[in-house]
């Protein structure tokens, strides 16, 4: 079966191949060179689905269905061709040239040279020399625990390593679903965008600017770490600003203002009122404003210095708290950079302002402690592609040095930072009682290490594909990590009542995602045909369903709960406070009068939608409908149930045959047409007759009358 | 003058009615002869009952072309058959009549047509009450066997495609099947190629004759699709949304990008409904005269087409709507939301009559079957599922589809079509009241775009797609009901039918406000206001006036009405009362017990808060 399946798609490859040929020779200019590559490939294609003919290892088609970094300008990859990516193919030019040989050459020599670390092994710091010092470290060494500085064990590296298959399943999902919603999102921001109202636009921007600003005043108090993020982007608004020629006075409406300034005061006032705009938007914050010069300075630099190092600089001199947050979220970038640089002055700063707010600083110092472990832990694996990235991105050796030096400024550092770290750990642990959320970071730690990235907002997505390209272990956030400690204290006292909730949520839950199995249908939809792979039908399927989330059912479940509630008779309370007792501010009447005089109306009969946790049904009831019903029990009957059963028969012709409609609808008397069916009459009922009778009879035919009258009156009219 | 000839008159009639009395149910039509021989009665309105008896019942729908032919042919032959048969029994023209008396029914077609509700037990009732109910049920055996005899009537049956043993009914392609039906079939399966104005949105009237369709771009159109004469054609040049028939074809509801516009069959615009504004889709209820209309605001309005007003502006508080079917059973609209909700909705009231969870994700299409029973639900998350409406609301069944259905609808026979981008599959259950089993479609169809309007054309086995490319209508076999109701919705009216039966469906029309989820519930008593009344009343009396006197012994003769026995009879009755009242309250105990023993085995003991 598989090897006609590879022999299929053999053929079908092959008449692609062909087809793209045609198309390829279509164009003005087929080159032999071109040619030749083509049939290269061609050659290596064909290899390659024979080689998958044995079934195994089926080509993977290097297809993109995340948005991964794989095929990206800014990376290269390898991936498809098979081979490893080595970087001397890279900085080999198309032709060799002579020129180059020369720095070739020296590259190689550099690479060769064993660099220096600045700390020494550690293992040859501490080799045990005493006796005793022998036996301590036999014993560590029996029970495998780490001598140096890593701090763990080989069995919790292992399993730091080790991602389970449901977390690397649940990170796929999430990731999936953010995306599902980055896409939402765009189509509704292009929506927006589609507006064409200029009015409309500009009364948002400026409500959006105010509000943004306002917000920022907010945050700067509330939650430092947003507000810098806050500040960065006004920062950017700023600079974008500066870069456009916006409020220049360069545009047509300013030039044919500028020719009538001279005449017009309104003229002049507008084309004045647009510089003023312009400086207040180019203007630079308040916050900012400390470090401008370094800036200033570091912007030059800016094109061959990352912008983690611009951050650092100016962290250097704002002793500002909500500013020094930043650095822990910023490590992130950096980290991409160089891994072992960053967390260094953030833990020290971090030391330094310890007295200054607790537990913002004590947190930070657990994290930044772990994030150095991370790094560490990583140096060894990550220096290799540190070393690259480092070589790919420095152009001229200036901009090389500036980065040596900082790397070696942070590698002292981090010795420092190192004992620092310690110190503040046990300093952490003899003022444990005061911190009540230390515990519980603490026991997360190894948690938060082994959990993939979690609490990933859309933006980050993109930090994240970066991320990802490096295939390292994932670094938690620091920032995620925080809110989560933040959260858990919450979700703790909270859990016991979820779990109460859960028994009619796994009801809903199953009830909605029933097994169904899915269509192999004969005609597939053209779009989805071409995604053929079931893996990535799947994948869609996922997205869908990680899209749709638990909140519907939440929702639901609490609309369902308020419409219980709503519908339940209220209990009516008529404690009088203060009555045969002390009343007052503060005091309450008492248990057992308040039992006492609580009138608890009776319980209605269940629900109809009690067992059925996927339906509210209004119990409401119809007043209109209501009208119609019968109301009132005829005569022989005495409960509303017998008399629902005689009138169940629909009598109309729309249910009934004709005969039968016929028959149920006889009247009880019958009569003849065209007989005459006299009015009743005294007589009748037993009463004696009188001349009135006939009054009424002559009555009750006026027009007859009438008509007599005329004939009486035409023929006195010809007499 | 009038009293002159009352004694020379009144005296016929007197023994008519007293010979009515004797027969009472058979007075007209049966006694013919007799009327007959006396003159009495003139041979036509005789064979014009005949002629109505012959019609067929009105829920299982007849064909009355046909009809009028048969009687038309059988007018004069009837008469001397009903000859023969009122010789009774004795011989056929000289032969013994091998099959004596009426033709016997099937009982499971009879009980079809039984309409009392014999589920619920009824309390101890008194001999004029138990007669009362005996005629009752007398009468709907009576009328129920009449109606399961006139189920011969229905001449046509449904047809249906079915496969050679292993064959799948799936593979076979629309050209297949126009080549294997007859020419007038294969004329049914056409596509209209408008690729102009975008995709289109169609609907059949009532009676399955005419088709109307409206393109996004403003082109509408309604024409005979039977014989492809075009009706009108315009161009609107607004948006239009969904297009719909009013009660008849004469009357067309648009739903254009900023208001309801109403149109008459020459394309002459009526009405400009400024009322209904931003509407997405139309619906509308044959019976109440009215058409519901759910907007991009989030309001379900409905207008009562005849006499053009707003019966309830409702605020679905859901945002958007763009989901929307009615329920033909009970006129109910159903709603679906982007919180995977689908809600159900009278003009009666403000509030939602129920509201279901169907999906995850938003609900894209919801459709319901002619009879009301079942549900189908497509959402975001790819399903596409079958919800029971009778009373639970429960998934009956469901199934993945690779790109989820955007467009569901149901057949008279309950076929159930779904539209996925351009795809449409079909399926199929067994039988009429059973749900379509989403295992294997019956058919499927691929278009040249993508579906944008899905209806399955009423009394023909036709499939209408509306899509990016134009019109396509797709051959269903099996889809629609064969026979019509003549009286109902008649395909071959003349226009002089039609006015008639506008007139009378007007006259027939049901109020909006009686629009609820069981529309048998109306049949039944108040039962709070019934309560309530009685409570008024005994406050008013003073006493209860139906509570039961209490016991009073009758006074004997021979000593024996003595203070002591009177008073012993008295004690006796009341111990019998007593003891019947412990007996009642013995047989509760025990179901009361086993519901609190229950809970009890399941009390949670102090370990079980260890147990993960």
């Amino acid at each position: 079966m598989n090897v006609v399946q590879a022999a299929e798609s053999l053929l079908a490859l092959s008449q692609q191949e062909e087809l793209e040929d045609l198309s390829k020779d279509d164009p003005l200019s087929p080159s032999e060179d071109e040619g030749d590559i083509d049939g290269e490939r061609k050659h290596k294609k064909l290899l390659e689905a024979i080689s998958s003919l044995d079934g195994k290892n089926r080509r993977k088609l290097a297809e993109r269905s995340e948005a991964s970094l794989k095929v990206s300008e800014f990376n290269v990859t390898s991936e498809g061709s098979g081979e490893k990516l080595v970087l001397s193919d890279l900085l080999g030019p198309v032709k060799t040239s002579s020129s180059l040989a020369a720095v070739k050459k020296q590259l190689n020599r550099v690479k060769s040279k064993k660099t220096v670390e600045l700390p020494l092994n550690k293992e040859e710091v501490e080799r045990a020399r005493t006796p005793l010092e022998q036996e301590v470290f036999n014993l560590l060494h029996k029970n495998k625990q780490p001598v140096t500085d890593p701090l763990l064990t080989p069995v919790e590296k292992a399993s730091l390593k080790a991602m389970s298959l449901e977390e690397a399943k649940m990170h796929r999902a999430e990731l999936q679903r953010a995306r599902a919603l980055q896409s939402y999102y765009e189509a509704r921001a292009r929506r927006e965008k589609k507006i064409k109202s200029k009015k409309y636009h500009k009364v948002l921007k400026k409500g959006r600017v105010r509000k943004a600003l306002k917000e920022f005043e907010k945050l700067r108090k509330v939650n430092p770490t947003v507000a810098l993020e806050e500040l960065e982007k006004i920062e950017k608004a700023r600079m974008m600003e500066r870069m456009s020629l916006k409020h220049q006075n360069s545009g047509k409406w300013a030039k044919s203002k500028a020719i009538m300034a001279k005449y017009d005061l309104e003229a002049r006032q507008a084309m004045q009122e647009q510089l003023a705009r312009n400086k207040e938007l180019t203007q630079k914050l308040q916050a900012a404003s400390d470090s401008e010069e370094e800036e200033e300075g570091a912007e030059e630099e800016g094109e061959l210095v990352p912008d983690a190092v611009n951050e650092i600089q100016m962290d250097a001199n704002g002793p500002n708290p909500w500013m020094l947050r930043n650095h822990s979220r910023g490590t992130k970038e950096i980290k991409v950079q160089d891994p072992e640089q960053l967390p260094e002055p953030v833990a020290h700063e971090a030391s330094e302002n310890e007295e200054e707010d607790r537990p913002g600083a004590e947190e930070e110092i657990l994290l930044n402690e772990f994030e150095e472990r991370r790094s560490l832990r990583k140096k060894s694996g990550l220096s290799q592609e540190a070393k690259l990235v480092s070589r790919q991105e420095p152009k001229d050796s200036s901009s090389q040095e500036v980065l040596s030096e900082l790397r070696a400024l942070s590698q002292k550092l981090n010795q420092e930072n190192q004992q620092s770290g310690k110190q503040n750990v046990s300093s952490v642990r003899t003022v444990l009682a005061v911190q009540r959320e230390e515990p519980t970071e603490a026991e997360e730690e190894p948690l938060l290490l082994q959990r993939p990235e979690r609490a990933h907002t859309m933006e980050k997505l993109e930090e994240l594909g970066k991320e990802g390209c490096f295939q390292n272990k994932e670094v938690p956030r620091p920032v995620g990590e925080g809110q989560q400690s933040e959260r858990n204290p919450d979700n703790q006292p909270g859990a016991p009542k979820e779990k109460k909730r859960k028994e009619q949520m796994i009801d809903l839950q199953n009830l909605l995602t029933t097994k169904s199995s899915s269509v192999k249908s004969l005609a597939v939809p053209m779009t989805v045909e071409e995604l053929e792979d079931e893996e990535e039908r799947d994948q869609k399927q996922m997205i869908k369903e990680a899209f749709a989330g638990d909140d519907v059912i939440r929702d639901f479940l609490k609309e369902k709960r308020e419409a219980v509630e709503a519908s339940k008779p209220k209990d009516v309370d008529l404690t009088l406070p203060g009555w045969g007792e002390w009343g007052g501010m503060g005091l309450k009447p008492s248990a057992k009068k308040r039992r006492r005089f609580l009138i608890k109306t009776p319980e209605g009969p269940p629900r109809k939608d009690k067992n059925l946790p996927n339906v509210i049904i209004n119990e409401k009831r119809n007043v209109h409908a209501a009208a119609h019903q019968v109301r009132v029990l005829p005569y022989p009957f005495t409960h509303h149930r017998q008399f629902e059963r005689t009138i169940q028969t629909p009598i109309g012709s729309t249910w009934n045959t004709q005969r039968a409609f016929q028959k149920l609808t006889t009247p009880k008397v019958v009569t003849k047409p065209g007989h005459i069916i006299k009015p009743i009459k005294a007589e009748d009922v037993g009463y004696r007759s009188s001349s009135r009778s006939d009054l009424s009879v002559v009555q009750r035919n006026p027009k007859q009358l009438s008509i007599r009258h005329k004939k009486h009156l035409k023929k006195n009219s010809v007499d | 003058m009038e009293t002159a000839p009352k004694p020379g008159r009144d005296v016929p009639p007197k023994k008519n009615r007293l010979q009515a009395k004797k027969k009472k149910p058979r007075r007209y039509w049966e006694e013919e002869t007799t009327l007959t021989a006396a003159g009495a009665s003139p041979g036509p309105p005789g064979n014009k009952k005949r002629n109505r008896e012959l019609r067929p019942q009105r829920p299982k729908n007849a064909n009355i072309a046909k009809k009028s032919r048969i009687s038309r042919k059988r007018q004069l032959p009837k008469k001397p058959r009903e000859r023969r048969n009122l010789e009774p029994q004795r011989s056929v023209s000289g032969a013994q009549d091998p099959f004596p008396g009426p033709a016997p029914v099937p009982v499971e077609v009879a009980r079809k047509f039984r309409r009392i509700d014999k589920s619920k037990k009824l309390p101890h009732s008194k001999s004029k009450t138990r007669s009362r109910l005996e005629v009752a049920e007398a009468e709907e055996e009576e009328i129920s066997i009449k109606a399961a005899r006139s189920e011969l009537l229905l001449a046509e049956e449904p047809g249906f495609l079915e496969g050679e043993d292993g064959e799948d009914t799936a593979k076979i392609r629309q050209a297949d099947i126009v080549e294997a039906v007859d020419i007038a079939s294969a004329a049914k399966h056409f596509d209209l190629n408008l690729r102009q104005f975008g995709p289109y949105r169609l609907n059949y009237s009532p009676t399955g004759r005419h088709l109307a369709f409206g393109g996004r771009r403003g082109h509408v159109a309604t024409l005979d699709w039977v014989t492809k004469r075009l009706m009108c054609e315009i161009n609107v040049m607004e948006a239009v949304r969904d297009i719909r028939f009013l009660h008849s074809e004469a009357l067309l509801a648009v739903a254009q990008n900023r208001w309801l516009h109403i149109y008459d069959n020459q394309g002459i615009e009526l009405h400009c409904i400024r009322r209904c504004d931003r509407v997405t889709r139309l619906e509308f209820l044959p019976f109440h005269f009215l058409l519901a209309t759910a907007s991009e605001t989030g309001f379900l309005t409905y207008l009562d087409v005849s006499v053009g007003k707003i019966m309830a502006a409702l605020n679905a508080r859901a945002g958007r709507l763009d989901v929307m079917t009615k329920n033909p059973y009970n006129a109910v609209i159903h709603l679906g939301h982007s919180n995977g909700t689908v809600s159900l909705w009278s003009p009666a009231m403000k509030e939602p009559l129920a509201k279901i969870l169907c999906h995850r994700g938003g609900v894209r299409a919801v459709a319901v079957d002619s009879t009301g029973t079942y549900m189908a639900t497509s959402g975001l998350d790819h399903q596409l599922k079958i919800f029971d409406l009778r009373g639970t609301f429960q998934p009956l069944g469901a199934r993945t589809l690779p790109q989820g259905a955007g467009h569901l609808a149901f057949s008279q026979r309950g076929l159930l079509a779904a539209g996925m981008g351009d795809v449409v599959n079909i399926w199929a259950g067994q039988g009429k009241a059973s749900p379509p089993s989403l295992e294997q479609p019956y058919l499927t169809h691929r278009l040249s775009g993508h579906v944008h309007g899905l209806h399955f054309c009423p009394f023909e086995d036709v499939l209408g797609v509306g899509h990016n490319g134009g019109i396509t209508s797709m051959l269903v076999p099996g889809a629609a009901e064969p026979n019509f109701d003549g009286l109902e919705s008649n395909p071959y009216r003349s226009q002089k039918q039609r006015q008639e039966w506008e007139v009378k469906a007007l006259l027939e029309k049901v109020p909006a406000e009686l629009i609820c989820l069981d529309p048998r519930a109306l049949a039944e008593v108040d039962v709070i206001s019934l309560e309530q009344e009685k409570k008024e009343r005994i406050e008013r009396l003073g006493y209860d006036p139906e509570a039961k006197a209490p016991f009073q012994p009758k006074p004997k003769q021979k000593g024996r009405s003595s203070t002591a026995s009177l008073v012993k009879r008295k004690r006796k009755v009341m111990d019998e009362e007593h003891r019947d009242k412990v007996r009642q309250s013995l047989e509760q105990q025990p179901q009361k017990q086993e519901k609190k023993a229950k809970p009890l085995r399941a009390r949670p003991s102090a370990l079980d808060r260890f147990v993960r």
